[in-house]
């Protein structure tokens, strides 16, 4: 596990010194994220067990770590009131479309690989035939 | 013991992390067994639940974000290694991202752009402020990102956080009501369109169904996140009214 966390931690440390030497728009654990993908697939035994599990854990607690940045929310509250509108309209709108624009493109793409998803078209809610 | 020695005590342990770290884990803890007594309802989020709960005793208590944060700042930092570590469900899933390549590319490029553009547009439309368009802009994708993004581009960063993780739940409520009306039933399209609009928060709402929708999902993730650093600076770049 803290061979894991040092993978990690080295590969943030990597991608954040890349993206300060050449002032790249990428966030540093974003560069971490793809060098890190790249070295597992040049090195496939280096995807141990250990750093299997720890990422895992790690991915479950995401909720968690979104909480102290969220809890931001009590600074921005003026923003916010004083701006409801627009920032409502566009949180949902840009969400709506986002999530409907890609599974429809992901969805009508000619492909032989679909995976069926039954709860989707076989569910009491169901409101029409599948297709 | 009287109450001032209460008021000295609150004083002595605000500032030290003990505090800010304490209250987010029992405030989470607290989440999740609202949800479970909801029955899992998608509208007891829990990290909505924490926010209002952590955000409620920090106004009641007069406590300062900064003070909280000073604390809660350790948990927060993990969200770095945690992007990091969606290299492993990436490498894991590669066999499905390669067989549905053209697919992917062009849904999640359409996904990124909808979602950036729509964001500022309707900011702007209704008469929202540059700042706040600016922090709509990237809300899609996992929050370090969207912090960093609207960093890079003049936003609020703490804005852009609350508008991610509100649009995370948003997208935990309302995707299967929406495909299901779109009468979309495919995993692949399920999980993608989960991570590209609602980022970590849709993913872990996708895992929960199913194993190829997560995968997805943790692919949409990861190269949402390069898309729209890559896009949102070049977009705000060349917008009418923003520069």
């Amino acid at each position: 596990m803290l061979n894991a966390f040092a993978i990690l931690l080295g590969f943030q440390l990597v991608g954040e010194s890349l993206h300060r030497i050449f002032s790249l728009w990428v966030p540093g654990p974003v560069i971490g994220m793809f060098l890190l993908a790249s070295f597992l697939l040049r090195k496939p035994s280096a995807l141990s067990e250990p750093l299997v599990s720890t990422t895992h854990v790690l991915l479950q607690c995401l909720g968690l770590l979104f909480v102290p940045a969220g809890v931001g929310v009590i600074g921005n509250l003026n923003l916010i009131g004083r701006e409801w509108i627009p920032i409502l309209v566009g949180l949902v709108g840009s969400t709506f479309l986002s999530l409907f624009v890609t599974a429809y493109v992901m969805h009508r793409m000619p492909s032989r690989v679909a995976v069926a998803a039954p709860i989707l078209s076989d569910g009491k809610e169901v409101q029409g035939n599948q297709s | 013991m009287n109450t001032s020695a209460l008021h000295d005590l609150w004083a002595q342990l605000t500032p030290t992390p003990l505090f800010g770290l304490t209250l987010t884990l029992l405030s989470y803890l607290t989440g999740h067994a609202i949800q479970r007594a909801c029955r899992g309802a998608a509208l007891a989020n829990p990290i909505l639940i924490s926010i209002l709960l952590i955000g409620g005793i920090l106004g009641l208590t007069g406590t300062p974000y900064r003070t909280y944060f000073a604390g809660a700042q350790l948990i927060h930092f993990l969200l770095g290694p945690a992007t990091v570590a969606l290299a492993v469900p990436l490498v894991r899933n590669l066999g499905h991202l390669r067989r549905s390549l053209p697919g992917v590319a062009l849904a999640l490029t359409a996904g990124s752009l909808v979602s950036a553009i729509g964001g500022m547009a309707l900011v702007e439309i209704c008469g929202g402020s540059r700042a706040a368009a600016l922090s709509m802009a990237p809300k899609a994708v996992t929050t370090p990102v969207a912090i960093e993004v609207t960093q890079t581009v003049g936003g609020i960063p703490s804005l852009a956080a609350v508008l991610a993780i509100a649009g995370g739940v948003l997208v935990a409520i309302s995707i299967q009501s929406l495909l299901r009306w779109a009468r979309i039933t495919d995993w692949r399209a399920f999980g993608l369109a989960a991570g590209t609009a609602g980022s970590g928060i849709g993913a872990a709402h996708a895992i929960s169904f199913d194993e190829i929708a997560g995968a997805f999902a943790a692919l949409a993730i990861g190269l949402n996140g390069l898309l729209t650093a890559l896009i949102v600076p070049t977009l705000v770049h060349f917008w009418p009214h923003l520069r």
